[in-house]
């Protein structure tokens, strides 16, 4: 393994390149959660947002359209969610898992026509900076728009969460939603716009996938990506700071674990796969150790159906 | 009371009867391991199975079936649901077909990329992929300017590591020099590991990538970063026009429409079917004419000799990575050596994972 500054540097950038579908969905999760409401379906709205942002730049020509499409895409598949849980009030875990499976079989089903079509060259910011400063370049510049509006969503998130009116009204709903009712405040209002964001999030990661990852449409292209991103919510006990250092473990050791294979280190193949999970796991729960600080993140009423008293 | 009962009882037999016999049409099955638009593998056989019901014969496929024991399963319900004939496309379906196979002896099957033939009614087939990865060894070799080929494999299987050993034995006939870097994927299809790795290959030197896994993800990855590479399974041009140097193509159809003709007139023998270049169950798409036309005429002339069996891919001497002899100076390896291939030629780095 070579081991020059520029080449850490370029190995940096693949490394926030990898992780940054999984910080967009579960910071996107991770607002609908705060609000009490479990969606197991990000899998499925992830693919849902490939294929529509796919589709509509193949159709369009069009990269704008495409993003935006993809995002409102995963949020009127989390409509379906929201009605069925919020107003029909389904059980959270079901509803969800379905959401999975339905946008899975309904992506194949609109890909069909899709497949073996190249993408689009995604414009890329500051190519030149990333060539000329070492190191540096490679890590922060070269990148397309959404990864450096994925880097800055945990922390306005947080800043959201922690420090605006609305934010702590989410986190009553999420810890009370019997308090928060009573209070005047429209608990299932709160959590339908808290699931709309979550599914146009996740519907952003999956075009991340489709338009400039790997620019094309392939069935189950988000490879249990949703699953990680659902995970990482949990270990990073509900802080977007934490999803965004889990992202980066788990994406900096899926990239690294290969680097190691193609520099022939002679460690087994299947413990390095395996690495990336253990690791994440890990290191979050050593940074998330105090116990009283999980039980101020966690929404307590998480994935509890909520009857309004008439 | 007894009679009514005995009555419906008859009748509803022959109701069953009957409708066993209205599903008594001749059907073909298959069983695929990815989705028939991976564009690679599972579509190639997805390709195939076009061709069987253009023949005027009826078919149905699972798609996204995964090793283990699901397939058995998935077969086992192809099998009680009336197909005659059934395909099963990958190597880790070996066992299940078997397993099922000995459960329904009236029911043909055929496992692609295996060697277990259990029971008379299990047939296997695979084409002689590596007779195309000498012809992309020998372009590697060279087409490459920093000595160093990227691989991406997917399972420690013999068909994947005679793949690995013939295309590095050709580029080190045209290049003593050339190093072959493997990163181990574990899956056949995952776009997004399968373009991380080739990325890391890239970082790490190679200017050439190939790939043992079925989406189009790596040659993507090698076109942005320009970088020869080459398409698997199927024609992957238009995926990387500029730097895709060949793919190797699978054709199944000819064997597909010949084997389901066969089973429903009752001519449908067990056996094991191996072709290759020759045959025409393995070709090439167009050579890029980047390459310069005197490389692409030497690669022509060299399929037109393994086709014709002149040149043979594991010619001896062919030494293991610590210099034991494999196959004697001017001997070929057998058939038997080449489908139960488990060890490194000289020049791989890295071990096989165990």
């Amino acid at each position: 393994m070579s081991f020059d500054l520029n080449f850490i540097g370029i190995l940096i950038g693949a490394i926030m390149a990898s992780s940054v579908p999984l910080i967009l969905a579960a910071s996107g999760e991770l607002i609908t959660e705060r609000s009490g409401v479990l969606n197991l379906g990000v899998e499925g709205m992830m693919i849902i947002g490939a294929i529509s942002g796919f589709a509509l730049m193949v159709v369009t020509d069009n990269l704008f359209f495409a993003v935006v499409g993809s995002m409102l895409s995963g949020l009127i598949i989390s409509l379906i969610f929201g009605l069925l849980t919020q107003s029909l009030l389904t059980n959270h875990v079901a509803t969800g898992l379905a959401l999975t499976i339905f946008g899975i079989g309904m992506s194949a089903m609109i890909g069909k026509n899709f497949v073996g079509i190249p993408g689009k060259e995604f414009p890329l910011l500051f190519v030149n900076l990333k060539e000329s400063i070492p190191f540096l370049g490679p890590v922060f510049f070269g990148h397309s728009i959404i990864l450096y509006f994925a880097f800055g969503l945990p922390f306005l998130t947080n800043y959201f969460l922690k420090k605006t009116k609305t934010g702590l009204i989410i986190r009553a709903v999420g810890d009370s939603p019997t308090s928060a009712s009573n209070q005047g405040i429209n608990v299932t209002l709160v959590r339908y716009s808290c699931i709309l964001y979550g599914g146009a999030m996740c519907g952003l990661a999956g075009a991340y996938l489709s338009l400039i990852y790997t620019p094309q449409w392939i069935e189950n292209m988000t490879g249990g990506r949703g699953w990680i991103a659902l995970a990482l919510v949990v270990f990073a006990t509900w802080s977007p700071i934490k999803v965004l250092i889990g992202a980066l473990i788990f994406g900096g050791i899926t990239i690294l674990q290969l680097h190691m294979q193609a520099a022939g280190l002679r460690i087994p193949v299947q413990l390095l796969s395996a690495l990336p999970y253990i690791m994440t796991i890990i290191v979050l729960v050593v940074i998330s150790r105090d116990s009283r600080k999980i039980k101020l993140n966690t929404p307590t009423s998480l994935g509890q159906i909520f009857y309004k008293e008439k | 009371m007894y009679k009514l009962f005995l009555r419906s009882l008859i009748s509803a037999l022959f109701l069953l009867g009957f409708s066993l016999n209205a599903n008594a049409e001749f059907k073909v099955g298959f069983v695929y391991v990815g989705p028939t638009g991976d564009h690679g593998w599972t579509y190639q056989h997805d390709e195939g199975r076009k061709a069987v019901e253009a023949a005027g014969i009826k078919t149905t496929y699972v798609e996204s079936v995964p090793e283990g024991a699901d397939a058995e399963r998935v077969i086992r319900q192809l099998a009680q649901s009336g197909h005659d004939l059934i395909f099963t496309t990958s190597f880790g379906y070996m066992d299940p077909t078997n397993k099922v196979a000995k459960d329904f002896p009236n029911v043909k099957f055929e496992h692609a990329t295996g060697y277990k033939r259990e029971h008379s009614n299990v047939a296997t087939y695979s084409a002689r992929f590596y007779e195309g990865r000498t012809l992309l060894g020998h372009m590697a070799g060279k087409m490459t300017k920093t000595n160093t080929i990227g691989y991406i494999a997917s399972f420690p299987i013999p068909e994947v590591i005679r793949g690995i050993n013939a295309m590095t034995l050709a580029a080190q006939k045209v290049n003593p020099d050339i190093k072959t870097k493997i990163v181990w994927v574990f899956t056949w299809y995952d776009p997004g590991k399968e373009s991380e790795a080739a990325q890391a290959l890239i970082d790490q030197g190679a200017d050439i990538i190939m790939q043992h896994t079925d989406s189009t993800a790596p040659v993507q990855v090698a076109e942005k970063a320009g970088v020869w590479s080459f398409g698997q399974a199927s024609d992957m041009q238009r995926f990387a026009p500029k730097s895709i140097l060949t793919s190797i193509i699978d054709d199944w159809a000819p064997y597909y429409v010949e084997r389901s003709i066969a089973a429903r007139d009752g001519t449908w023998k067990q056996q094991d079917t191996w072709h290759g270049l020759k045959e025409g169950m393995v070709a090439m798409a167009p050579y890029n004419s980047a390459m310069g036309s005197d490389l692409v005429k030497e690669v022509e002339q060299l399929q037109k000799d393994l086709a014709s069996g002149k040149v043979h891919s594991f010619t001896g001497p062919i030494y293991d990575q610590k210099g034991n002899i494999l196959v004697a100076e001017g001997a070929v390896a057998d058939d038997g050596m080449l489908a139960g291939m488990n060890v490194y030629v000289k020049g791989v780095e890295g071990d096989i994972p165990q």
